[in-house]
Protein backbone atom coordinates (compact mmCIF):
# COMPACT_ATOMS: atom_id res chain seq x y z
CA UNK A 1 0.00 0.00 0.00
CA UNK A 2 1.25 3.35 -0.88
CA UNK A 3 1.87 5.55 2.34
CA UNK A 4 3.08 8.96 1.28
CA UNK A 5 1.64 11.92 -0.37
CA UNK A 6 4.25 11.26 -3.97
CA UNK A 7 2.67 7.66 -3.86
CA UNK A 8 -0.32 9.98 -5.34
CA UNK A 9 1.52 11.04 -8.42
CA UNK A 10 2.81 7.33 -8.38
CA UNK A 11 -0.90 6.35 -9.08
CA UNK A 12 -1.63 8.86 -11.38
CA UNK A 13 1.95 8.60 -13.73
CA UNK A 14 -0.19 5.72 -15.99
CA UNK A 15 -2.64 8.07 -17.04
CA UNK A 16 -0.66 10.39 -17.26
CA UNK A 17 1.90 8.59 -19.32
CA UNK A 18 -0.15 6.90 -21.98
CA UNK A 19 0.63 7.40 -25.12
CA UNK A 20 -0.73 9.75 -27.53
CA UNK A 21 -0.86 7.49 -30.12
CA UNK A 22 -3.04 4.99 -27.83
CA UNK A 23 -5.72 7.59 -27.76
CA UNK A 24 -7.46 5.91 -31.57
CA UNK A 25 -6.97 2.53 -29.72
CA UNK A 26 -9.17 3.19 -27.09
CA UNK A 27 -11.56 0.74 -26.13
CA UNK A 28 -15.34 1.82 -25.67
CA UNK A 29 -14.63 0.76 -21.78
CA UNK A 30 -12.16 3.39 -21.72
CA UNK A 31 -14.13 5.85 -22.99
CA UNK A 32 -16.82 5.69 -20.83
CA UNK A 33 -14.77 5.85 -18.04
CA UNK A 34 -13.50 8.98 -19.02
CA UNK A 35 -16.63 10.68 -19.64
CA UNK A 36 -18.17 8.88 -16.31
CA UNK A 37 -14.42 10.54 -14.65
CA UNK A 38 -15.25 13.99 -16.53
CA UNK A 39 -18.40 13.97 -14.84
CA UNK A 40 -17.46 13.22 -11.90
CA UNK A 41 -15.22 15.28 -10.82
CA UNK A 42 -16.65 18.31 -12.79
CA UNK A 43 -18.94 19.56 -9.74
CA UNK A 44 -16.34 19.03 -6.79
CA UNK A 45 -13.37 20.69 -9.85
CA UNK A 46 -16.08 23.91 -10.43
CA UNK A 47 -17.05 24.67 -7.30
CA UNK A 48 -13.24 24.43 -5.88
CA UNK A 49 -12.62 27.17 -8.83
CA UNK A 50 -15.50 29.73 -8.74
CA UNK A 51 -14.62 29.79 -4.81
CA UNK A 52 -11.20 30.47 -4.99
CA UNK A 53 -9.86 31.05 -8.39
CA UNK A 54 -12.49 34.38 -9.20
CA UNK A 55 -12.33 35.57 -5.78
CA UNK A 56 -8.64 35.70 -6.41
CA UNK A 57 -8.15 36.75 -10.00
CA UNK A 58 -10.86 39.86 -8.47
CA UNK A 59 -8.74 40.20 -5.58
CA UNK A 60 -5.81 41.37 -8.16
CA UNK A 61 -7.97 43.66 -9.70
CA UNK A 62 -9.03 44.85 -6.27
CA UNK A 63 -5.58 45.09 -4.96
CA UNK A 64 -4.73 47.65 -8.34
CA UNK A 65 -7.76 49.76 -6.89
CA UNK A 66 -7.41 52.64 -4.81
CA UNK A 67 -11.21 51.80 -3.27
CA UNK A 68 -12.20 52.51 0.22
CA UNK A 69 -15.51 51.49 1.08
CA UNK A 70 -16.22 55.04 2.63
CA UNK A 71 -15.42 56.73 -0.74
CA UNK A 72 -16.66 54.36 -2.96
CA UNK A 73 -17.33 57.25 -5.75
CA UNK A 74 -12.98 58.05 -5.55
CA UNK A 75 -12.04 54.32 -6.71
CA UNK A 76 -9.90 54.38 -9.86
CA UNK A 77 -7.08 52.02 -11.07
CA UNK A 78 -3.68 53.16 -8.97
CA UNK A 79 -1.81 50.13 -11.00
CA UNK A 80 0.75 48.90 -8.13
CA UNK A 81 0.74 52.17 -5.94
CA UNK A 82 -1.15 49.73 -3.04
CA UNK A 83 2.07 47.14 -3.32
CA UNK A 84 3.80 49.89 -2.34
CA UNK A 85 2.12 51.55 0.24
CA UNK A 86 2.36 47.76 1.94
CA UNK A 87 5.49 47.13 1.10
CA UNK A 88 6.81 50.38 2.44
CA UNK A 89 4.47 50.16 5.67
CA UNK A 90 6.00 49.01 8.95
CA UNK A 91 2.79 47.25 9.96
CA UNK A 92 3.27 45.04 6.99
CA UNK A 93 6.54 44.15 7.62
CA UNK A 94 6.01 43.78 11.86
CA UNK A 95 2.87 41.55 10.83
CA UNK A 96 4.75 39.36 8.82
CA UNK A 97 7.81 39.08 10.84
CA UNK A 98 5.54 38.18 13.95
CA UNK A 99 4.00 35.80 11.78
CA UNK A 100 6.83 33.87 10.66
CA UNK A 101 8.51 33.85 13.84
CA UNK A 102 4.91 32.05 15.65
CA UNK A 103 4.93 30.29 12.58
CA UNK A 104 8.80 28.91 13.23
CA UNK A 105 8.71 28.18 16.80
CA UNK A 106 4.91 26.85 17.30
CA UNK A 107 5.76 24.43 14.21
CA UNK A 108 9.41 23.55 15.56
CA UNK A 109 8.34 23.02 19.05
CA UNK A 110 5.21 21.05 17.94
CA UNK A 111 7.21 18.91 15.98
CA UNK A 112 8.95 18.17 19.06
CA UNK A 113 6.28 17.33 21.31
CA UNK A 114 4.48 15.78 18.19
CA UNK A 115 7.11 12.98 18.10
CA UNK A 116 6.85 12.22 21.56
CA UNK A 117 3.31 12.08 21.67
CA UNK A 118 3.73 9.94 19.01
CA UNK A 119 5.88 8.22 20.80
CA UNK A 120 3.77 7.33 23.76
CA UNK A 121 0.63 6.82 21.50
CA UNK A 122 3.15 4.35 20.02
CA UNK A 123 4.56 2.67 22.90
CA UNK A 124 1.65 3.03 25.35
CA UNK A 125 -0.15 -0.58 26.08
CA UNK A 126 -2.78 0.69 28.80
CA UNK A 127 -5.84 2.70 28.51
CA UNK A 128 -4.13 3.07 24.72
CA UNK A 129 -7.69 3.97 22.69
CA UNK A 130 -8.74 6.24 26.11
CA UNK A 131 -5.28 8.06 25.78
CA UNK A 132 -5.52 8.71 22.06
CA UNK A 133 -9.51 9.72 22.88
CA UNK A 134 -7.99 12.42 25.37
CA UNK A 135 -5.16 13.58 23.24
CA UNK A 136 -7.61 14.28 20.36
CA UNK A 137 -9.32 16.88 22.03
CA UNK A 138 -7.21 20.03 21.42
CA UNK A 139 -7.49 19.15 17.94
CA UNK A 140 -11.72 19.02 18.00
CA UNK A 141 -12.15 21.79 20.00
CA UNK A 142 -12.95 24.80 18.36
CA UNK A 143 -9.53 27.37 18.19
CA UNK A 144 -11.95 30.51 19.47
CA UNK A 145 -13.56 28.07 22.50
CA UNK A 146 -9.71 27.66 23.57
CA UNK A 147 -8.97 31.01 22.94
CA UNK A 148 -10.97 32.20 24.98
CA UNK A 149 -10.09 29.17 28.14
CA UNK A 150 -6.45 30.85 27.63
CA UNK A 151 -7.52 34.53 27.41
CA UNK A 152 -9.40 34.08 30.93
CA UNK A 153 -6.84 31.87 32.47
CA UNK A 154 -4.00 34.36 32.13
CA UNK A 155 -6.89 37.44 33.25
CA UNK A 156 -4.71 38.82 36.29
CA UNK A 157 -6.68 38.01 38.96
CA UNK A 158 -8.91 35.65 37.99
CA UNK A 159 -6.91 32.91 35.79
CA UNK A 160 -5.20 30.50 37.39
CA UNK A 161 -2.14 31.09 34.66
CA UNK A 162 -1.97 34.41 35.72
CA UNK A 163 -2.77 33.35 39.69
CA UNK A 164 0.42 30.97 39.12
CA UNK A 165 2.44 33.78 37.50
CA UNK A 166 2.51 36.61 39.92
CA UNK A 167 -0.89 37.85 38.70
CA UNK A 168 1.04 38.75 35.51
CA UNK A 169 -0.97 40.33 32.77
CA UNK A 170 1.14 38.90 29.71
CA UNK A 171 -1.59 39.71 26.77
CA UNK A 172 -0.89 43.80 27.44
CA UNK A 173 2.83 43.27 26.32
CA UNK A 174 4.25 42.16 23.01
CA UNK A 175 6.82 39.56 23.77
CA UNK A 176 5.00 37.79 26.55
CA UNK A 177 1.16 38.25 24.41
CA UNK A 178 3.17 36.08 21.36
CA UNK A 179 4.43 33.72 23.58
CA UNK A 180 0.75 32.87 25.05
CA UNK A 181 -0.39 33.03 21.20
CA UNK A 182 2.66 30.13 20.32
CA UNK A 183 1.37 28.15 23.89
CA UNK A 184 -2.47 28.28 23.10
CA UNK A 185 -1.15 27.36 19.18
CA UNK A 186 0.85 24.27 20.60
CA UNK A 187 -2.02 23.19 22.62
CA UNK A 188 -3.99 23.09 19.77
CA UNK A 189 -1.78 21.65 16.96
CA UNK A 190 0.42 18.82 18.87
CA UNK A 191 -2.33 16.41 18.44
CA UNK A 192 -2.81 16.79 14.74
CA UNK A 193 1.16 16.40 14.05
CA UNK A 194 1.33 13.94 17.07
CA UNK A 195 -1.35 11.81 14.89
CA UNK A 196 0.58 12.31 11.66
CA UNK A 197 3.64 11.19 12.64
CA UNK A 198 2.43 8.40 13.90
CA UNK A 199 0.97 7.53 11.49
CA UNK A 200 4.45 7.30 10.21
CA UNK A 201 5.77 6.02 13.12
CA UNK A 202 3.70 2.75 12.96
CA UNK A 203 5.32 2.34 9.77
CA UNK A 204 8.87 1.82 10.90
CA UNK A 205 9.55 -2.23 11.23
CA UNK A 206 9.74 -3.45 15.02
CA UNK A 207 12.35 -5.99 13.80
CA UNK A 208 15.21 -3.25 12.64
CA UNK A 209 14.96 -1.27 15.64
CA UNK A 210 15.55 -4.90 17.97
CA UNK A 211 18.31 -5.54 15.30
CA UNK A 212 20.10 -1.92 15.38
CA UNK A 213 19.64 -2.52 19.79
CA UNK A 214 20.90 -5.70 19.33
CA UNK A 215 23.96 -4.88 17.18
CA UNK A 216 24.48 -2.33 20.20
CA UNK A 217 22.97 1.18 19.24
CA UNK A 218 21.56 3.17 21.89
CA UNK A 219 17.99 4.01 21.76
CA UNK A 220 18.56 7.71 20.66
CA UNK A 221 21.02 6.05 17.59
CA UNK A 222 18.38 4.29 16.51
CA UNK A 223 15.80 7.05 16.72
CA UNK A 224 18.16 9.26 14.64
CA UNK A 225 19.56 6.51 12.34
CA UNK A 226 16.61 4.21 12.09
CA UNK A 227 12.91 6.34 12.80
CA UNK A 228 13.79 9.47 11.58
CA UNK A 229 14.96 8.71 7.81
CA UNK A 230 12.08 6.60 7.52
CA UNK A 231 9.23 8.58 8.68
CA UNK A 232 11.03 11.32 6.40
CA UNK A 233 8.04 11.65 4.05
CA UNK A 234 5.29 11.53 7.07
CA UNK A 235 7.23 13.91 8.56
CA UNK A 236 7.59 16.68 5.79
CA UNK A 237 3.79 15.95 4.87
CA UNK A 238 3.07 17.36 8.44
CA UNK A 239 5.65 19.84 8.54
CA UNK A 240 3.88 21.48 5.18
CA UNK A 241 0.76 20.96 6.53
CA UNK A 242 1.35 22.41 9.82
CA UNK A 243 3.56 25.38 8.27
CA UNK A 244 1.29 26.65 6.12
CA UNK A 245 -1.95 26.58 8.84
CA UNK A 246 0.36 28.32 11.04
CA UNK A 247 0.85 31.06 8.66
CA UNK A 248 -2.48 31.54 8.13
CA UNK A 249 -2.63 32.04 12.42
CA UNK A 250 -5.75 34.38 12.93
CA UNK A 251 -8.42 32.98 15.48
CA UNK A 252 -5.88 33.04 18.56
CA UNK A 253 -4.47 36.44 17.58
CA UNK A 254 -7.54 38.39 17.29
CA UNK A 255 -9.69 36.77 20.55
CA UNK A 256 -6.38 37.05 23.06
CA UNK A 257 -5.43 40.52 21.72
CA UNK A 258 -7.08 41.53 18.88
CA UNK A 259 -3.75 42.14 17.40
CA UNK A 260 -2.98 45.06 19.17
CA UNK A 261 0.26 45.41 20.99
CA UNK A 262 2.29 44.49 17.81
CA UNK A 263 0.85 41.19 17.80
CA UNK A 264 -0.85 40.97 15.04
CA UNK A 265 -0.67 38.74 12.06
CA UNK A 266 -1.13 38.94 8.23
CA UNK A 267 -4.21 37.80 8.40
CA UNK A 268 -5.12 39.60 11.39
CA UNK A 269 -3.70 42.43 9.57
CA UNK A 270 -5.66 42.39 6.21
CA UNK A 271 -8.68 41.24 8.51
CA UNK A 272 -8.82 44.93 10.44
CA UNK A 273 -8.44 46.59 6.97
CA UNK A 274 -11.13 45.05 5.41
CA UNK A 275 -13.54 45.77 7.91
CA UNK A 276 -11.97 48.50 10.47
CA UNK A 277 -10.12 50.75 7.59
CA UNK A 278 -12.75 49.31 4.75
CA UNK A 279 -9.86 49.78 2.22
CA UNK A 280 -10.31 46.83 -0.05
CA UNK A 281 -7.56 47.76 -2.21
CA UNK A 282 -5.27 47.65 0.41
CA UNK A 283 -6.84 44.19 2.09
CA UNK A 284 -6.93 42.80 -1.18
CA UNK A 285 -3.08 43.69 -1.85
CA UNK A 286 -2.43 41.96 1.44
CA UNK A 287 -4.31 39.21 0.54
CA UNK A 288 -2.28 38.46 -2.62
CA UNK A 289 1.30 39.15 -0.71
CA UNK A 290 -0.23 36.43 1.81
CA UNK A 291 -1.24 34.02 -1.28
CA UNK A 292 2.50 34.75 -2.67
CA UNK A 293 3.95 34.17 0.67
CA UNK A 294 2.41 31.02 1.21
CA UNK A 295 3.19 29.63 -2.33
CA UNK A 296 6.64 30.27 -1.70
CA UNK A 297 6.84 27.97 1.41
CA UNK A 298 4.62 25.24 -0.32
CA UNK A 299 7.60 25.47 -3.37
CA UNK A 300 10.20 25.35 -0.63
CA UNK A 301 8.84 22.28 1.05
CA UNK A 302 8.19 20.81 -2.39
CA UNK A 303 11.59 20.90 -3.25
CA UNK A 304 12.33 19.61 -0.26
CA UNK A 305 9.55 16.58 -1.61
CA UNK A 306 11.66 16.83 -4.45
CA UNK A 307 14.33 14.61 -2.64
CA UNK A 308 12.24 12.65 -0.86
CA UNK A 309 10.22 11.62 -3.79
CA UNK A 310 10.31 8.27 -4.24
CA UNK A 311 8.54 7.99 -1.17
CA UNK A 312 7.28 4.91 -1.12
CA UNK A 313 10.71 3.08 -1.95
CA UNK A 314 12.13 5.23 1.04
CA UNK A 315 11.19 2.37 3.26
CA UNK A 316 13.48 -0.35 1.44
CA UNK A 317 16.54 2.02 1.32
CA UNK B 1 4.98 -6.62 25.42
CA UNK B 2 5.09 -8.63 28.59
CA UNK B 3 8.75 -8.08 28.32
CA UNK B 4 8.32 -4.15 30.12
CA UNK B 5 9.91 -3.93 33.45
CA UNK B 6 8.19 -2.35 36.19
CA UNK B 7 10.42 0.57 35.60
CA UNK B 8 9.19 1.09 31.95
CA UNK B 9 5.66 0.48 33.00
CA UNK B 10 5.68 3.63 35.34
CA UNK B 11 7.82 5.56 32.65
CA UNK B 12 4.67 5.09 29.98
CA UNK B 13 1.86 5.33 32.73
CA UNK B 14 3.76 8.79 33.75
CA UNK B 15 3.63 9.60 30.02
CA UNK B 16 0.09 8.95 29.25
CA UNK B 17 -0.69 11.05 32.19
CA UNK B 18 1.15 14.12 31.19
CA UNK B 19 -0.87 13.71 28.09
CA UNK B 20 -4.05 13.52 29.51
CA UNK B 21 -3.69 16.66 31.87
CA UNK B 22 -2.21 18.70 29.39
CA UNK B 23 -5.02 17.78 26.80
CA UNK B 24 -7.29 18.30 29.91
CA UNK B 25 -6.68 21.25 31.91
CA UNK B 26 -7.71 23.99 29.34
CA UNK B 27 -11.49 21.88 28.64
CA UNK B 28 -11.54 21.60 32.46
CA UNK B 29 -10.93 25.68 33.03
CA UNK B 30 -13.60 26.54 31.03
CA UNK B 31 -16.16 23.84 32.67
CA UNK B 32 -14.69 25.25 35.86
CA UNK B 33 -15.31 28.81 34.51
CA UNK B 34 -18.92 28.26 33.22
CA UNK B 35 -19.97 26.83 36.76
CA UNK B 36 -18.96 29.71 38.89
CA UNK B 37 -21.24 31.89 40.10
CA UNK B 38 -20.14 35.86 38.91
CA UNK B 39 -18.58 36.94 42.32
CA UNK B 40 -16.49 33.33 42.44
CA UNK B 41 -15.04 34.37 38.55
CA UNK B 42 -12.54 36.42 40.35
CA UNK B 43 -11.50 33.52 41.95
CA UNK B 44 -8.70 31.89 40.29
CA UNK B 45 -9.03 28.59 41.67
CA UNK B 46 -9.95 25.67 39.03
CA UNK B 47 -12.20 24.36 41.83
CA UNK B 48 -14.75 26.69 41.68
CA UNK B 49 -15.77 28.06 45.14
CA UNK B 50 -19.62 28.79 44.47
CA UNK B 51 -21.24 26.94 42.04
CA UNK B 52 -24.42 27.93 39.64
CA UNK B 53 -26.12 26.63 36.61
CA UNK B 54 -26.91 30.23 35.79
CA UNK B 55 -24.46 30.18 32.95
CA UNK B 56 -26.20 27.87 31.31
CA UNK B 57 -29.83 28.65 31.32
CA UNK B 58 -28.97 32.27 30.47
CA UNK B 59 -27.28 31.07 27.15
CA UNK B 60 -29.93 28.26 26.37
CA UNK B 61 -32.30 30.62 26.89
CA UNK B 62 -30.98 33.57 24.72
CA UNK B 63 -31.60 34.22 21.35
CA UNK B 64 -28.15 35.35 20.95
CA UNK B 65 -26.83 32.20 21.29
CA UNK B 66 -29.49 29.83 20.57
CA UNK B 67 -30.07 31.43 16.88
CA UNK B 68 -26.54 31.02 16.02
CA UNK B 69 -25.90 27.60 17.46
CA UNK B 70 -29.02 26.41 15.16
CA UNK B 71 -27.38 28.03 12.38
CA UNK B 72 -23.83 26.41 13.20
CA UNK B 73 -25.64 22.99 12.97
CA UNK B 74 -27.50 23.49 9.76
CA UNK B 75 -25.05 24.98 8.21
CA UNK B 76 -22.23 22.43 9.14
CA UNK B 77 -25.09 19.94 7.85
CA UNK B 78 -25.43 21.42 4.59
CA UNK B 79 -22.14 21.81 3.88
CA UNK B 80 -21.03 18.89 5.30
CA UNK B 81 -24.01 16.84 2.86
CA UNK B 82 -22.93 18.67 -0.39
CA UNK B 83 -19.01 18.50 0.04
CA UNK B 84 -19.01 14.97 1.19
CA UNK B 85 -21.68 14.15 -2.11
CA UNK B 86 -19.33 16.16 -4.54
CA UNK B 87 -15.98 15.13 -3.06
CA UNK B 88 -16.54 11.14 -3.04
CA UNK B 89 -17.91 11.84 -6.98
CA UNK B 90 -14.63 12.54 -7.58
CA UNK B 91 -12.44 10.62 -5.50
CA UNK B 92 -14.48 7.76 -7.09
CA UNK B 93 -12.78 8.28 -9.99
CA UNK B 94 -9.28 9.41 -8.76
CA UNK B 95 -9.21 5.41 -6.95
CA UNK B 96 -11.16 3.66 -10.06
CA UNK B 97 -11.19 5.35 -13.46
CA UNK B 98 -7.84 6.11 -15.38
CA UNK B 99 -8.19 9.74 -16.91
CA UNK B 100 -6.22 12.37 -18.68
CA UNK B 101 -5.88 15.48 -15.84
CA UNK B 102 -5.58 13.32 -13.00
CA UNK B 103 -2.88 14.54 -11.53
CA UNK B 104 -3.97 18.59 -12.41
CA UNK B 105 -7.15 17.34 -10.34
CA UNK B 106 -5.02 16.68 -6.86
CA UNK B 107 -2.65 19.40 -7.43
CA UNK B 108 -5.71 21.69 -7.67
CA UNK B 109 -7.19 19.86 -4.60
CA UNK B 110 -3.82 20.64 -3.01
CA UNK B 111 -3.53 23.94 -3.39
CA UNK B 112 -6.81 24.81 -2.61
CA UNK B 113 -6.26 22.61 0.73
CA UNK B 114 -2.94 25.50 1.32
CA UNK B 115 -5.02 28.54 0.25
CA UNK B 116 -4.86 31.34 3.03
CA UNK B 117 -8.38 31.90 3.61
CA UNK B 118 -7.81 35.69 4.40
CA UNK B 119 -6.58 35.88 0.57
CA UNK B 120 -10.23 35.34 0.22
CA UNK B 121 -12.21 36.84 2.46
CA UNK B 122 -11.54 40.85 0.69
CA UNK B 123 -12.77 39.50 -2.75
CA UNK B 124 -15.61 36.94 -1.65
CA UNK B 125 -17.17 40.00 1.15
CA UNK B 126 -17.30 42.13 -2.12
CA UNK B 127 -18.89 39.65 -4.11
CA UNK B 128 -20.97 37.95 -1.90
CA UNK B 129 -22.41 41.73 -1.32
CA UNK B 130 -22.99 42.06 -4.79
CA UNK B 131 -25.06 38.89 -5.12
CA UNK B 132 -26.93 39.14 -1.87
CA UNK B 133 -25.27 36.41 -0.39
CA UNK B 134 -23.86 38.40 2.43
CA UNK B 135 -25.53 37.21 5.84
CA UNK B 136 -27.30 34.01 4.42
CA UNK B 137 -26.53 30.66 4.85
CA UNK B 138 -25.29 30.03 1.76
CA UNK B 139 -22.79 32.97 1.99
CA UNK B 140 -20.70 30.75 4.34
CA UNK B 141 -22.14 27.10 3.52
CA UNK B 142 -20.82 27.98 -0.59
CA UNK B 143 -16.87 28.75 0.92
CA UNK B 144 -17.04 26.23 3.36
CA UNK B 145 -18.39 23.28 0.39
CA UNK B 146 -15.32 24.51 -1.20
CA UNK B 147 -12.95 23.97 1.28
CA UNK B 148 -14.29 21.11 2.69
CA UNK B 149 -13.42 19.42 -1.15
CA UNK B 150 -9.98 18.89 -0.88
CA UNK B 151 -9.79 17.41 2.53
CA UNK B 152 -13.22 14.75 1.48
CA UNK B 153 -11.19 14.13 -2.14
CA UNK B 154 -8.08 13.08 0.17
CA UNK B 155 -8.98 11.38 2.47
CA UNK B 156 -12.35 9.64 0.19
CA UNK B 157 -9.96 8.57 -2.82
CA UNK B 158 -7.37 7.14 0.35
CA UNK B 159 -10.33 5.11 1.32
CA UNK B 160 -11.75 4.18 -2.13
CA UNK B 161 -8.22 2.93 -3.18
CA UNK B 162 -9.00 0.19 -0.22
CA UNK B 163 -12.14 -1.23 -1.49
CA UNK B 164 -11.84 -4.73 -3.47
CA UNK B 165 -11.66 -4.07 -7.15
CA UNK B 166 -13.31 -7.60 -8.14
CA UNK B 167 -16.92 -6.66 -6.57
CA UNK B 168 -17.00 -3.63 -9.31
CA UNK B 169 -15.94 -5.69 -12.39
CA UNK B 170 -18.40 -8.66 -10.83
CA UNK B 171 -21.29 -6.10 -10.98
CA UNK B 172 -20.31 -4.79 -14.58
CA UNK B 173 -19.90 -8.82 -16.15
CA UNK B 174 -23.70 -9.07 -14.31
CA UNK B 175 -24.50 -6.32 -16.43
CA UNK B 176 -24.16 -2.88 -14.18
CA UNK B 177 -23.45 0.05 -16.03
CA UNK B 178 -20.15 1.96 -14.25
CA UNK B 179 -23.11 4.32 -12.62
CA UNK B 180 -24.86 1.41 -11.25
CA UNK B 181 -21.68 -0.15 -9.97
CA UNK B 182 -21.09 2.90 -8.53
CA UNK B 183 -23.74 3.51 -6.43
CA UNK B 184 -24.66 -0.34 -5.63
CA UNK B 185 -21.86 -1.90 -5.11
CA UNK B 186 -18.50 0.52 -4.27
CA UNK B 187 -21.34 3.17 -2.13
CA UNK B 188 -21.88 1.09 0.59
CA UNK B 189 -18.74 -0.18 0.95
CA UNK B 190 -17.37 3.27 1.00
CA UNK B 191 -19.97 3.85 3.82
CA UNK B 192 -17.42 4.19 6.56
CA UNK B 193 -14.71 5.95 5.04
CA UNK B 194 -17.92 8.29 4.38
CA UNK B 195 -18.70 8.97 7.71
CA UNK B 196 -14.62 9.47 8.57
CA UNK B 197 -14.87 12.23 6.11
CA UNK B 198 -17.66 13.99 7.24
CA UNK B 199 -16.99 14.27 10.51
CA UNK B 200 -13.53 15.68 9.18
CA UNK B 201 -15.33 18.12 7.73
CA UNK B 202 -18.17 19.16 10.00
CA UNK B 203 -15.35 19.07 12.62
CA UNK B 204 -13.80 21.93 9.86
CA UNK B 205 -17.03 23.82 9.19
CA UNK B 206 -17.99 23.95 12.98
CA UNK B 207 -14.57 25.38 14.11
CA UNK B 208 -14.30 28.26 11.11
CA UNK B 209 -14.09 31.28 12.76
CA UNK B 210 -12.53 33.90 10.03
CA UNK B 211 -15.16 32.95 7.11
CA UNK B 212 -17.76 33.30 9.85
CA UNK B 213 -17.31 36.72 11.41
CA UNK B 214 -16.51 38.33 7.76
CA UNK B 215 -19.48 37.05 5.92
CA UNK B 216 -22.03 37.07 9.04
CA UNK B 217 -23.08 40.73 10.08
CA UNK B 218 -26.82 39.76 12.59
CA UNK B 219 -27.58 36.42 14.07
CA UNK B 220 -29.72 35.38 11.45
CA UNK B 221 -26.67 33.46 10.02
CA UNK B 222 -24.23 34.57 12.73
CA UNK B 223 -22.65 30.59 14.01
CA UNK B 224 -22.10 30.07 17.12
CA UNK B 225 -18.17 30.75 17.59
CA UNK B 226 -18.57 33.82 15.82
CA UNK B 227 -21.14 34.86 18.43
CA UNK B 228 -19.83 34.41 21.40
CA UNK B 229 -17.57 37.83 20.80
CA UNK B 230 -20.70 40.00 20.93
CA UNK B 231 -22.16 38.78 24.10
CA UNK B 232 -22.99 41.26 26.55
CA UNK B 233 -21.78 41.11 30.70
CA UNK B 234 -23.26 42.67 33.31
CA UNK B 235 -21.87 45.72 32.22
CA UNK B 236 -19.81 48.04 29.71
CA UNK B 237 -16.78 47.39 31.65
CA UNK B 238 -17.08 43.31 32.58
CA UNK B 239 -16.18 40.15 30.40
CA UNK B 240 -19.27 38.08 30.02
CA UNK B 241 -16.53 35.24 31.06
CA UNK B 242 -19.06 32.99 32.74
CA UNK B 243 -21.56 33.22 29.36
CA UNK B 244 -18.67 32.88 26.75
CA UNK B 245 -17.31 30.31 28.94
CA UNK B 246 -20.34 28.16 28.85
CA UNK B 247 -21.36 29.16 25.26
CA UNK B 248 -17.75 27.29 24.94
CA UNK B 249 -18.18 24.12 26.71
CA UNK B 250 -21.78 23.71 24.76
CA UNK B 251 -20.16 23.72 21.33
CA UNK B 252 -17.21 21.55 22.68
CA UNK B 253 -19.79 19.24 23.94
CA UNK B 254 -20.13 17.63 20.60
CA UNK B 255 -16.79 17.39 19.39
CA UNK B 256 -15.75 15.43 22.69
CA UNK B 257 -19.10 13.19 21.88
CA UNK B 258 -17.79 12.38 18.25
CA UNK B 259 -14.04 12.25 19.53
CA UNK B 260 -15.21 9.25 21.95
CA UNK B 261 -17.54 7.11 19.52
CA UNK B 262 -15.38 7.86 16.50
CA UNK B 263 -11.68 7.91 17.68
CA UNK B 264 -10.31 5.52 15.49
CA UNK B 265 -12.23 6.25 12.53
CA UNK B 266 -10.89 10.11 12.63
CA UNK B 267 -7.63 8.99 13.26
CA UNK B 268 -7.70 6.85 10.49
CA UNK B 269 -9.22 9.55 8.22
CA UNK B 270 -6.73 11.76 9.47
CA UNK B 271 -3.42 10.21 8.31
CA UNK B 272 -5.22 8.36 5.38
CA UNK B 273 -5.78 11.60 4.16
CA UNK B 274 -2.65 13.85 4.78
CA UNK B 275 -0.27 10.89 4.90
CA UNK B 276 -1.20 8.21 1.81
CA UNK B 277 -2.42 11.61 0.10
Amino acid sequence: MSTTVPATGATTTPAHAKPKRARAQLSEGAKADRRLAFWLCAPAVLVMIAVTGYPLIYAVILSLERYNLELPQDTKFIGFANYGAVLTSQYWWQALWVTLIITAISVGITFVLGMLLAEVLHRTVFFRGGVRTISLIPYGIVTVAAAYSWQFAWTPNEGYLSAAFNNGAPLTNQVEAIAVIIVAEIWKTTPFMGLLLLAGLSLVPDDLLRAARVDGATPWQAFTRITLPLMKPAILVALLFRTLDSFRIFDNIFILTSGNNGTASVSTLGYDNLFNALNLGIGSTIAILIFICVAIIAVIFILGFGTAAPGSDAGKR
Amino acid sequence: MAALTVRQRTGWTTANLVVVILALIPVLWLVSLSLKTPAAVTDPSIWPSQWTWGNYSGILQSSQFLRPLVNSIGIGLISTAVSVALASMAAYAIARLSFPGKSVLIGLALLIAMFPLIALVTPMFTIERALGLFNTWFGLIIPYVAFGLPLGIYTLSAFFREIPWELEKAAKMDGATPFQAFTMVIAPLAAPGMVTTAILVFLACWNDFLLAISFTSTISSRTAPAAMEYFSGGSVFTTPTGPISAAAVVITIPIIIFVLFFQRRIVAGLTSGAVKG
